[in-house]
C-alpha cells in the first residue's frame, strides 16, 4: 500500500524547478542570443536586458509555445488569461530592480506526473504551476559567497527564458525527489526544449519540513544530482535540532554545493515584500486557441513510448522503462533493435550496457549503437560468450576501439568443442583426487574441473559444453 | 496608516540607508500619498479590474536573434566595472 497521509516523521517536500528554455534562438523579452555559455561576459545585452530606461520588453512567442508544451506533457491546465507580473526586489542580479514572473495568473495550473515511490509502486506528484519569467544575470564571486567583498555581474544570463515548475508538497524522501526531477528532465528533453548538458538549465528550490514542523527553503541547488544531497543534508539538520528541543525557523538556506551543506545566507523578503503587481508593459496573454495545435505537434511522450515498446518489440515493462527513461538511450536501443533480435537487445542494452554505463557515469553517447549491433550479431552466431560480449562492451567504454579488433586482440573467438573436449580429457588424467570427489557426487570437485579446462582454453570456453562434457565423460550428475 | 516601522523597513527592500529625519519626512510624504489614493473608495466597487488599458492581448516578437550591444557600449554607464564585469557591492 502506498502512503499518503502524513505521519510523525514524515519528510515533506515541494520543489520549484527553474528550467531554462535553452533551445530558444533569443532571450524572453528582447532579441538577445541566450547562449551566453560559451560567449564572452556582457556581450549579449542590450537596453531591454539591461534595464535601461525606456526600454520595453516584447514577449517571445517560441517560449510561449514550449511553455504550453511543457505543460501539456505535465498534464496541466492551460489558462485561459495569464499575465505577467512584476516581481520587485532590488538586487544586482535584476538590473531593473524587478522580475518579470507570472503570479497570480500563471500559464498553467493543476498537473500531475507518476514517479517511482520510494516503497515501490508508482506515485502521483501533483503538479501546482507552471510559470514563465526571466532568468536573473549570473554573479560571479572571487572566493566563496561569504568571503567576498563584491560581485562582479555578467548580465548575458538577463532575460533568458526560464519556466518554472511548482510541485504541491507531494514527495517524501529526497530519492523520490530525485526520481521525479529525473521524469521531469527526461519529458522535457523528449520535448527538445531544453539542453540538460547547459550549465544553470535546471536550477531547484526545495521546500522541506518534518510532519507538523516548520518549513524551511533551500535554495541553489544547481544540479539535479545534488538535490539528494542537499535535501539530506538539510533533513537531518531538522531532525537534530528537534531532537536538541531548538525551534526550527522558517527561513531560506544557501545550498552550497563543494561542501555540501546548506547555510543560512539572509534574511529573505517575505511574500508581500515583493509586491507584485501587473506588468504594465506586457499586454495579457491567450493562449487557449492555439492548445489544439501545440498538443497536435507535440512528439511521443515516455509514457506512450514505453506502451509502445511493449507492444511493438514484445520487451518487458521493466526494459521498456529503462530504455525511455533517457530519449538517447531510447533511440539507441531502435537502432539496435532494427538490426538484432528486440528482446535479445533489450536485455543487452537495458541490463548490461547501462550498468556499465552508470559504473562509469556515462551517458549513452559514449557508445556507438553500431558497435553493439556487431557484438550482438557475433555474440548471435555463437562465435563468442556472453562473458567475452562483456569484456568487449568495458573495453570499448575503457578504451575505445572496434569490436572485431578487440576480440582479435584479446582472443576471445570462442573455443571449439573439440578443443574443448581435449581440455575436457586433460583435466581428468591430470586430477583423478577430483574426479573420484566428483563421482562420489562432489558438487566442488566438478567446480574445481570446470575451472582446470577453463584455465586451459584461456576463459574462452562455452561454460554450458564444458558442464556438459566434463558430466558425459564422469557420469555424474 | 503608514508608520516609522514601514518606511524603514522600505527602506531595506530598496537598500537605501535613510537619516532619522529622513524617515519622519517620508511617513508623512506615504501618508498623505495614501489619503490620496483614499478617493478611489467613492469608486463603484463591482467594476472588474483593468490589468490593461490597451485592449490588447498576445502581443509576441518572433523568436529571432538580433544583435547585442558591445560590451564596451554595455558597460559605459557603469558606476563601477571590473575587465569585463559590472561591479556591484556584495549582497547576501
Amino acid at each position: 500500500m502506498l502512503k499518503s497521509r502524513k505521519e510523525p516523521g514524515d519528510v515533506i517536500i515541494g520543489l520549484e524547478v527553474h528550467v531554462q528554455l535553452n533551445k530558444l534562438n533569443s532571450k524572453l523579452f528582447c532579441g538577445c542570443s541566450p547562449k551566453y555559455h560559451d560567449a564572452e561576459p556582457n556581450t549579449h545585452t542590450c537596453p531591454v536586458c539591461l534595464g535601461l530606461p525606456g526600454a520595453l520588453p516584447v514577449l517571445n512567442e517560441g517560449a510561449v509555445v514550449d511553455a504550453v508544451k511543457v505543460a501539456l506533457a505535465l498534464n496541466c491546465k492551460i489558462e485561459e488569461r495569464t499575465l505577467f507580473y512584476r516581481k520587485n526586489y532590488y538586487y544586482l542580479d535584476l538590473p531593473k530592480g524587478f522580475q518579470i514572473s507570472q503570479y497570480d495568473y500563471p500559464i498553467a495550473i493543476d498537473g500531475k506526473i507518476s514517479v517511482n515511490g520510494t516503497g515501490g509502486g508508482e506515485r502521483h506528484i501533483r503538479i501546482r504551476r507552471v510559470h514563465i519569467e526571466e532568468d536573473p544575470a549570473r554573479l560571479v564571486h572571487k572566493g566563496p559567497i561569504e568571503c567576498s567583498r563584491y560581485s562582479l555581474i555578467d548580465y548575458n544570463r538577463s532575460g533568458v527564458a526560464l519556466i518554472e515548475v511548482v510541485t504541491e508538497p507531494d514527495l517524501r524522501s529526497p530519492k523520490e525527489a530525485r526520481e521525479f526531477l529525473n521524469v521531469l528532465r527526461n519529458i522535457l528533453e523528449y520535448l527538445d526544449v531544453f539542453d540538460e548538458s547547459l550549465e544553470g538549465a535546471l536550477r531547484v528550490d526545495a521546500n522541506i519540513s518534518l510532519a507538523g514542523g516548520t518549513r524551511t527553503e533551500v535554495k541553489n541547488i544547481s544540479s539535479y544530482r545534488g538535490v539528494e544531497k542537499a535535501l539530506l543534508f538539510e533533513i537531518v539538520r531538522q531532525k537534530n535540532l528537534v531532537r536538541r528541543g531548538i525551534k526550527i525557523t522558517q527561513e531560506t538556506r544557501h545550498y552550497d554545493e563543494k561542501r555540501g551543506v546548506t547555510i543560512s545566507l539572509r534574511t529573505k523578503e517575505e511574500e508581500q515584500d515583493y509586491r507584485y503587481f501587473p506588468e504594465p508593459d506586457l499586454v495579457p496573454l491567450g493562449v487557449c486557441n492555439r492548445i489544439d495545435d501545440i498538443r497536435e505537434s507535440l512528439p511521443e511522450l515516455p509514457d506512450t513510448k514505453r506502451q509502445r515498446f511493449v507492444q511493438q518489440y514484445g520487451i518487458s515493462e521493466y526494459h521498456a522503462k529503462v530504455l525511455t527513461s533517457e530519449l538517447r538511450l531510447s533511440n539507441f536501443f531502435e537502432t539496435v533493435a532494427s538490426e538484432i533480435d528486440p528482446i535479445l537487445s533489450a536485455t543487452w542494452i537495458a541490463d548490461v550496457l547501462k550498468g556499465e554505463l552508470n559504473y562509469r557515469g556515462l551517458g549513452i553517447s559514449a557508445f556507438p549503437p553500431k558497435h553493439m549491433i556487431q557484438i550482438l550479431q557475433i555474440l548471435r552466431g555463437k562465435n563468442i560468450t556472453e562473458k567475452s560480449a562483456v569484456q568487449v562492451i568495458r573495453t570499448i567504454l575503457d578504451r575505445g576501439g572496434e569490436p572485431a579488433d578487440i576480440i582479435k586482440q584479446k582472443g576471445l573467438i570462442k573455443v571449439e568443442e573439440s578443443t574443448i573436449a581435449k581440455a575436457v580429457a586433460e583435466a581428468i588424467k591430470e586430477n583423478p583426487a577430483a574426479v573420484q570427489d566428483c563421482r562420489n557426487g562432489k558438487n566442488e570437485a566438478l567446480h574445481f574441473l570446470m575451472g582446470q579446462v577453463m584455465k586451459k582454453t584461456h576463459g574462452r570456453a562455452d561454460p554450458n559444453i564444458v558442464n556438459k562434457l566434463l558430466k558425459e565423460k564422469l557420469q555424474c550428475t | 496608516m503608514i508608520t516609522k516601522r514601514d518606511v524603514e523597513h522600505i527602506g531595506w527592500l530598496a537598500r537605501i540607508k535613510l537619516t532619522e529625519e529622513e524617515k519622519s519626512k517620508f511617513t508623512e510624504q506615504f501618508n498623505s500619498i495614501l489619503d490620496y489614493f483614499e478617493r478611489l473608495d467613492e469608486v463603484d466597487p463591482d467594476v472588474p479590474p483593468a490589468h490593461n488599458i490597451s485592449g490588447l492581448v498576445n502581443v509576441f516578437r518572433a523568436d529571432v536573434v538580433r544583435g547585442s550591444m558591445s560590451r564596451d557600449d554595455a558597460l559605459d554607464n557603469a558606476p563601477k566595472k571590473e575587465g569585463e564585469f559590472f561591479k556591484g557591492p556584495r549582497v547576501v
